[in-house]
């Protein structure tokens, strides 16, 4: 099947729960496939991969229609910790590993994990900031040679 | 449906080369569906994998995932990966003679 996709890179742009999760089930769900993946984490993306914040990804509560409550709401302290709590109980109910999982099993998995380097400077941050799992901080040069041969996802 | 000759025998397969019967799947196939998987020769590790399958389709009625297997079948993902490359649950449900397992994740 000459049409079939071997490899992946997969950019995780944004640091809420929301638009963590698609990029890595993705990731993961093409190493199961036996397709080959890398995961680039840029700015606030890189909050999937900081050791003190990876576990504390929050769900965004303002500004998202999909939550389908008023925009004034999502704002008041607290509500956004509410529902990520809320958020986390109904992926576990359906066993949706966590974020922290997830990654370990992606890297486990042979996927290699990248941080930008324009954001990890930007932000002030250095290798050791970063969860043992990730491979490398690269540039986006680097980034394209990495990806060379395969499809590239932005999320 | 297409079929395969594994051990001298003929089975039903899908397109992507999966039993469509189980019931139809010896033991003594498995080398040889490895062998055209890709997955090569089989070692005890793989057996262990293969036979958890197995066993989770006739106990369960679907094949585990990865994370199933990394969890339960006393192999972890690090060596489900290294035992089968191109896709730990998928290759193992096919050497199994079972259904490909469903799930994202």
């Amino acid at each position: 099947m000459p049409d079939q996709i071997e490899k992946v890179s997969i950019i995780i742009s944004k640091g809420s729960l929301d638009e963590v999760y698609p990029g890595l089930i993705m990731a993961n769900g093409a190493r199961a496939e036996g397709i080959e993946a890398n995961l680039f984490f840029t700015f606030f993306g890189l909050d999937a991969i900081h050791k003190a914040r990876h576990e504390h990804i929050k769900l965004a509560t303002v500004g998202n229609p999909g939550l389908h409550f008023a925009t004034l709401l999502g704002g008041l302290p607290g509500v956004s910790s509410v529902m990520t709590h809320y958020i986390n109980q109904k992926m576990a109910r359906v066993d949706i590993p966590s974020i922290p999982e997830l990654i370990e099993m992606i890297a486990d998995s042979g996927a290699g994990l990248y941080a930008c380097k324009a954001s990890v400077d930007l932000f002030g941050l250095e290798k050791n900031d970063f969860i043992p799992q990730v491979s490398d901080i690269i540039t986006v040069g680097k980034f394209y040679e990495r990806a060379a041969g395969g499809q590239i996802i932005f999320t | 449906m297409p079929t395969r000759t594994y051990a001298d025998i003929e089975v039903e397969v899908d397109a992507e080369g999966f039993f469509t019967d189980p019931s139809t799947w010896q033991e003594g196939m498995a080398p040889e569906i490895a062998r055209e998987a890709g997955v090569g020769e089989l070692t005890d590790r793989h057996w262990q994998v293969i036979k958890f399958m197995r066993h989770q389709y006739e106990e369960s009625g679907s094949g585990p995932t990865v994370r199933v297997l990394g969890k339960t079948s006393g192999v972890g993902i690090k060596e489900l990966y290294q035992l089968f490359p191109r896709g730990p649950a998928k290759l193992a449900a096919r050497i199994a003679g079972i259904p490909k397992p469903r799930g994202c994740i």
